[in-house]
């Protein structure tokens, strides 16, 4: 690979009326280099183009972007394989703050909204909570969650019922707290979470599934509510 | 630029990693008026990148107890740890890691139900014995799962955040107290004044000093430097861990965990060199120690690859099962980034910058203290916890797994004598009107145009400088000239020009403050490591191989006045248990 080429939404609200489409050439690219370092490069040549990123290895969740027209992060997705011209857009349907960057509050915000935090009732022992093994496996597939966005922002649901519907994330988070053996708020969690809206909105499309750079499963999480709501019911 | 906009709170919390977590935290929960400020949002601060886990002697894998930790944390230090601090520290490990799991942090299991530990570098049972097993970990994302449980529990405790804000400088009156700091909104890019009571300063490492590094993108030690620059020393600064076990040429950390589940080191001959370093410990050595190794194997023409520039980390014979479980972020990290399996194929690894040992000089309490003619004093109203705070508990090198530990003991401390101050300070003091203007200059400079040198130039040129004359292995000569290339990066700085001046979410504008914090690093790095005639920890000196207690049990303050030195005695009197005194350090 020599150079390849990139097609970058850019919108300043300083200085642009809308948004635009830039087009970028990357000189030596070289082999193992992934999206973010080309970014980094490009951001040399003009350094006007603005992204979130920090880790570099997909665990702050900083550089969600959409890449070719699929959610993914900046860090961990390599150039080899991406079609040419690359073009890299903010995840959708979020407000765009400057060029890739968007406003997540909303996201945020139901993330707050499942209290997606342990709630225990009981005094605590003065050791640890005792949690066997496979109690603890729960937890796996829904603890990783680095809240970069990826889903959510994805999940046509969400497009369609914003400030509605809670999104795969939030949603992940919740179950993530609902199936915690520790966890003493079940009752309060799935009330929490009733109505058409909030949680029912998951049209099981699978966009989350696709797109979670962590490999992660929000749709069979909202299905484990799903039952664990069923079972509370009866 | 407008006027800025002015805002009260009994404490200003810079930096929402684990530490300053901990601590907004524990005021909340006092019910203090508290802002927490981060120029990311909380769960991208790289506590979250943190793998390995945490120490405490809780004793559910092999007997254990806080005094055996005490003693392999004061030898890891290479001596230079304060005892008093140590003490502490050890002594509360296992009530703050219960505190945590009560939280909610989903430790991994044993099969009774109790946290899982494993065995980590420099840990030993009955004071330099057999392997300790001290390690209490979730997976390989102890980092993750702490700092998410901590903004959570923060989420609960309705702690205020300024969510991408970046901290200019502190703001300081005559007598000498701390009030609050002028920070910049990233997002509108106008500047905010937080006057505070208290300012607790916890924004971490500075590991992009060095070219090849472990560390986020935004570990640039803002918080040292704003130190620096309100006249405050910076301690030990000499004193950078280089991780023994970077992916060799990108840096990427692969935990301690690997060798502390069974992985070990070979050279190009298949040999298991960590034998010949450390007869006793082998590849469960302090990072020093095992860092060194691979440079001489490296160096003596014994590395691997085409270039014989890595050693090669063994992790196949664990067996897929083991690396799932135990190691399942590692796994995807070596294939994500060297398209190998680790369960069938040995990693290159090399040493890589990772952790900044010295840091603003704290007591224990978290209280930031500066030398006065005789001993040293508080200085009223400033606290610093957590990586950029030097208390000092790592001394010249920090064991594996006490990083973690630092940041929530420190930051639990500092928020409890915060709160003791507020209840004997109750009001804000009158901040003088003319405090704001340096921090408005200081980012006034920035607006500066027409041609110069670029951000991104300069920073990469300081990178590779500190890598090559501030590395692993040091000399007179390499350093003399490293302080001379240092200082002259330093008067370049002056002609860098940044091309965007727009207001909102300029993150030129923000790369180009952190390049000047680097900068001021960089020079109280390279200034204190020339001083120091003696091998220590982190600190090797090719030409002078050896510890000199004699001369040298001392700690580093750097001045950014004139670069001045002084130095303070190591604090040898533990709380309440007897002293270790130095003695020859082996493994």
């Amino acid at each position: 690979m020599a150079s390849m080429r990139f097609r970058i939404y850019r919108y300043n609200p300083e200085t642009d009326t809308g948004p635009r489409m830039q087009d970028f050439v990357l000189e030596d690219v070289q082999p193992g280099m992934m999206l973010r370092d080309a970014l980094l490069r490009l951001k040399e040549q003009d350094e006007t183009l603005t992204f979130r990123h920090s880790c570099g290895e997909g665990v702050c969740g900083s550089d969600a972007m959409n890449i070719n027209g699929t959610n993914g992060l900046a860090c961990i997705t390599p150039l080899a394989g991406l079609k040419e011209p690359v073009e890299i857009r903010p995840v959708p349907k979020l407000p765009v703050i400057r060029d890739l960057v968007v406003d997540m509050d909303e996201f945020y915000h139901h993330y707050r909204s499942v209290k997606p935090y342990l709630i225990v009732h009981d005094p605590e022992p003065e050791v640890e909570f005792l949690q066997s093994p496979q109690e603890r496996e729960k937890l796996d597939g829904l603890y990783e969650c680095i809240l970069c966005g990826c889903c959510t922002t994805f999940c046509p649901s969400f497009w369609w019922n914003p400030g509605k519907f809670r999104g795969p994330a939030a949603l992940l988070q919740a179950c993530r707290f609902l199936v915690d053996s520790r966890d003493q708020a079940t009752a309060e969690r799935l009330e929490d979470l009733e109505g058409p809206y909030r949680l029912f909105r998951c049209h099981t499309i699978m966009n989350c599934v696709n797109v979670c750079p962590k490999g992660l499963n929000p749709t069979a999480a909202i299905n484990t509510i799903k039952r664990l709501m069923v079972k509370d019911m009866i | 630029m407008n006027k800025p906009e002015y805002r009260r709170f009994d404490t200003l919390v810079i930096g929402a990693g684990g530490g300053g977590l901990r601590a907004a935290l524990q005021l909340a929960r006092a019910e203090a008026n508290v802002a927490v400020v981060s120029k990311v949002f909380p769960t991208r601060s790289h506590t979250v990148a943190a793998q390995g886990g945490i120490n405490a002697a809780l004793g559910n894998v092999r007997p254990d107890n806080w005094h055996w930790h005490m003693y392999d944390t004061v030898k890891g230090s290479d001596y230079l740890g304060d005892q008093d601090a140590i003490e502490y520290m050890c002594r509360s490990a296992a009530h703050l890691v219960y505190e945590l799991e009560h939280a909610g942090v989903p430790f991994s299991r044993l099969e009774n139900g109790k946290i899982y530990q494993r065995p980590f570098g420099g840990q030993s049972m009955n004071f330099g014995g057999e392997q300790a097993a001290r390690t209490c970990a979730a997976a390989d994302r102890t980092g993750h799962a702490m700092l998410h449980t901590l903004y959570q529990q923060n989420i609960r405790a309705k702690t205020h955040f300024f969510d991408e804000y970046f901290a200019i400088d502190l703001l300081r009156d005559e007598e000498g107290f701390i009030l609050g700091a002028v920070v910049l909104d990233i997002e509108t890019g106008e500047p905010l004044v937080i006057e505070a009571k208290t300012t607790l300063i916890a924004t971490g490492g500075a590991g992009q000093l060095f070219r090849t590094n472990t560390n986020a993108h935004i570990n640039t030690g803002d918080g040292l430097a704003m130190a620096l620059r309100a006249g405050l020393p910076l301690q030990d600064m000499e004193f950078f861990q280089f991780h023994p076990t970077g992916i060799a040429g990108k840096g990427m950390l692969i935990t301690e965990g690997a060798r502390g589940e069974g992985g070990y080191l070979v050279n190009k001959d298949g040999e298991r060199f960590m034998e010949r370093y450390a007869p006793h410990a082998k590849d469960l050595a302090s990072r020093d120690v095992v860092s060194r190794a691979i440079a001489t194997e490296v160096r003596e023409g014994r590395g691997c690859g085409p270039n014989g520039d890595y050693v090669l980390l063994k992790l196949d014979h664990l067996g897929e099962e083991v690396l799932k479980k135990r190691l399942p972020g590692i796994l995807d990290l070596i294939r994500t980034f060297l398209h190998i399996d680790p369960a069938k194929e040995p990693v290159p690894v090399f040493p890589t910058a990772h952790y900044t040992m010295g840091g603003i000089p704290t007591n224990r309490h978290g209280q930031v203290v500066a030398p006065v003619e005789q001993g040293e004093e508080v200085i009223p109203g400033l606290y610093a916890a957590g990586e950029c705070a030097c208390v000092s508990v790592h001394g010249a090198n920090r064991l594996g797994g006490n990083s973690l530990l630092d940041i929530v003991v420190f930051g639990r401390a500092a928020g409890n004598h915060i709160i003791e101050y507020l209840r004997e300070n109750r009001y804000h003091r009158p901040l003088p009107p003319d405090a704001v203007d340096r921090p408005l200059a200081r980012l006034a400079r920035w607006d500066r145009k027409g041609e110069g040198e670029s951000v991104a130039g300069l920073r990469a040129e300081l990178q590779a400088t500190m890598e090559e004359y501030c590395g692993v292995f040091r000399t007179q000569s390499v350093l003399d000239e490293g302080v001379a290339k240092i200082l002259e990066l330093e008067r370049r700085l002056d002609d860098v020009r940044l091309q965007d001046h727009s207001r909102i979410f300029n993150t030129a504008r923000i790369e180009a403050l952190e390049l000047e914090n680097l900068v001021a690093l960089a020079v109280a790095t390279v200034v204190s490591a020339q001083a120091r005639t003696e091998s220590r920890g982190a600190h090797s000196r090719i030409d002078y191989p050896e510890r000199d207690d004699v001369h040298w049990l001392k700690h580093t303050l750097f001045f950014r006045e004139d670069r001045r030195l002084e130095y303070k005695p190591v604090t040898l009197k533990p709380l309440s248990v007897e002293s270790f005194p130095p003695k020859e350090r082996v493994y």
